[in-house]
C-alpha cells in the first residue's frame, strides 16, 4: 500500500510539472506581452505555446478595415529573437520585424477586410552539440476602443 | 514478497501508463512538441533541429467575443437588450458543451453591454458567464475581486473593457493549457455566433444597401475556413463534431457571397508609426441570401441556447 501511494504522488507529481509548463505561458503572456500592447485594449485571446529554437508557429486570423491593430510577439528572454512575418492569402509578405531590428510589436490597420497569416519563428542560436533552447512564445493582439 | 512485487510492478506499470497518456492527450494539435525533443538528446542534434524546423503549431484565432461586439458597435448599431441569451438560462446548461458554448455566448453579450455602457446588464451577464466557468471547472476565470472592481467602476468603460478581456483569457488559456482544447474551440464558436445573430438581428432590410453592418457579416465569411479548421482539430468529439455539421450548414449559405480583393499595398504612415494595408474589395450578397443566412444562423444558435 506504501509503494501504492508513493508510486499515485509520483504520478500526480510527473503530470502537475507537464501542465505547468505551460501555466507559466499563461503568466509569461500576462506579465509581458499584454503590456506591449500599451494604449490597444487586449481582445482577450490567447495565443501561447513553448517553442524551440528553429521551431515556427502560424496563426490564422481575419483583421477587420476601420479597426486599429497591434500585435505583440514575445518570446521568453532564454530564446533567441523571434521573428514574425506577416502573409497575404497570396503568401506575399507584408511586414517583417526582421525589417525593423526584431520590434515586438506591429501597428497596423486595414482599408480592407483581410484573412492574415502570421508566421512566428524562433531564431537559432547555432550552437551544435547544445540542446536547443525552449521557452514560450505568445502571440497577442489588441485593437483600439471605438467612442 | 515476489508476489507483492509483481502487483507492485503492474500498478507502476498502469501508472506509467496513464501519465504518459495523459502528457500525450495534452498535446493536443501540435505536430511535435518539446517534451518528443527533449527526452531524445542523440550525441548530434542536428537531426533533431531539421525535425523541429518541420514542426509546428497552428493557432486559428476567431473574433473574440470583445472584438465582435467591438465590430457592431463601430459599425453603428443601436443596443437591444432583447437580442441577448437571458441570464436565467442558465441554469438550463449542465453539459459541457452547453456551458463552453454559452460561455461564449454570454461573454459576448457581457461584451457587447460593456460597449454600449448597460451598466446593470454587465453586472449581470459577468456573473452569467462566472457560473459557466465556475461549471466548466476552470479556476479563477471570474474571480470575485474582479465582479467587486467591475462594480466600483461601473462608469469607467476602460477599467471595464480590461476586465472582461482579463476574464476571458483567463478562461481560454486555462483551457489550452489544462489539455481541453475541444472546450476552448467551443468557447470561441459560442462568441463568434452570438455576434453573427446579433449583427444579423439587428440589420434594417429597408435600409440594406451600404449598410455597414452588412459588411461587417460579409466580412466574417473569411473566417468561416478558420472556423471549421479550429473545430477539426478536436474531431472525433462528439461535440465538436455536431458543431461541425452546423458549420458547414452555415458556410453553404456564404459560399453564395462573393468577395473579390486586389492585391495588398503595405503602406507606411511616420506620423502615427503605423502601416496601413492598402486593398479595394468588391462583395456581393443579396437580401435574399441575407435572409436565408440571418435564418440558419438564427436557428443554430438557438440550438445552443435553448440546451
Amino acid at each position: 500500500m506504501r509503494i501504492l501511494r508513493i508510486i499515485s504522488i509520483l504520478a500526480f507529481l510527473i503530470a502537475a510539472t507537464t501542465f505547468s509548463v505551460d501555466g507559466q505561458c499563461k503568466a509569461f503572456a500576462k506579465k509581458v506581452c499584454i503590456p506591449e500592447l500599451g494604449v490597444y485594449t487586449h481582445d482577450g485571446n490567447y495565443h501561447a505555446a513553448i517553442l524551440v529554437e528553429g521551431e515556427e508557429a502560424e496563426l490564422y486570423k481575419t483583421f477587420y478595415s476601420d479597426m486599429e491593430y497591434r500585435v505583440s510577439v514575445c518570446g521568453e528572454d532564454k530564446l533567441p529573437e523571434v521573428e514574425f512575418r506577416v502573409l497575404d492569402a497570396n503568401k506575399n509578405v507584408l511586414y517583417s520585424n526582421k525589417d525593423a531590428n526584431f520590434a515586438k510589436t506591429w501597428d497596423f490597420k486595414l482599408q480592407s477586410s483581410q484573412q492574415l497569416k502570421l508566421v512566428v519563428k524562433v531564431n537559432s542560436f547555432n550552437k551544435p552539440g547544445e540542446t536547443p533552447a525552449s521557452g514560450c512564445v505568445a502571440i497577442m493582439f489588441g485593437f483600439k476602443i471605438k467612442k | 514478497m515476489n508476489k507483492k512485487h509483481g502487483i507492485c510492478s503492474k500498478i507502476l506499470i498502469v501508472v506509467l501508463i496513464f501519465v504518459s497518456l495523459l502528457i500525450g492527450c495534452k498535446s493536443g494539435g501540435t505536430k511535435a512538441t518539446k517534451e518528443e525533443v527533449t527526452v531524445n538528446t542523440p550525441k548530434d542534434n542536428t537531426a533533431v533541429v531539421e525535425d523541429i524546423k518541420q514542426a509546428e503549431k497552428i493557432f486559428n484565432a476567431l473574433p473574440s467575443p470583445l472584438e465582435s461586439a467591438m465590430l457592431i458597435k463601430s459599425a453603428g448599431a443601436r443596443f437591444d437588450a432583447s437580442l441577448l441569451n437571458p441570464v436565467g438560462n442558465g441554469n438550463s446548461y449542465v453539459t459541457n458543451k452547453s456551458m463552453a458554448l454559452n460561455l461564449g455566448i454570454y461573454t459576448c453579450d457581457l461584451s457587447f453591454a460593456s460597449l454600449y455602457e448597460q451598466t446593470q446588464l454587465i453586472i449581470d451577464y459577468m456573473n452569467a458567464a462566472k457560473k459557466m466557468a465556475d461549471g466548466l471547472g476552470i479556476l479563477k476565470a471570474v474571480e470575485q475581486s474582479q465582479i467587486d472592481k467591475l462594480e466600483e467602476n461601473i462608469n469607467n468603460s476602460e477599467v471595464i473593457m480590461e476586465i472582461v478581456s482579463e476574464t476571458f483569457m483567463n478562461s481560454n488559456s486555462y483551457l489550452s493549457d489544462n489539455g481541453q482544447p475541444a472546450i476552448a474551440a467551443m468557447v470561441l464558436v459560442g462568441g463568434w455566433f452570438e455576434g453573427l445573430y446579433i449583427s444579423t438581428q439587428l440589420v434594417d432590410l429597408k435600409e440594406f444597401n451600404g449598410n455597414k453592418l452588412v459588411g461587417r457579416i460579409i466580412d466574417q465569411k473569411l473566417s468561416i475556413d478558420i472556423l471549421i479548421n479550429l473545430l477539426e482539430s478536436s474531431k472525433g468529439n462528439p461535440a465538436v463534431d455536431d458543431l461541425i455539421v452546423q458549420v458547414r450548414r452555415l458556410k453553404v449559405v456564404f459560399d453564395k457571397i462573393s468577395i473579390t480583393t486586389s492585391k495588398i499595398r503595405p503602406e507606411y504612415d511616420k506620423t502615427s508609426n503605423t502601416t496601413i494595408l492598402k486593398s479595394e474589395i468588391k462583395t456581393d450578397m443579396t437580401p435574399e441570401v441575407f435572409k436565408e443566412l440571418s435564418t440558419t444562423v438564427s436557428e443554430i444558435r438557438k440550438t445552443f441556447v435553448n440546451n
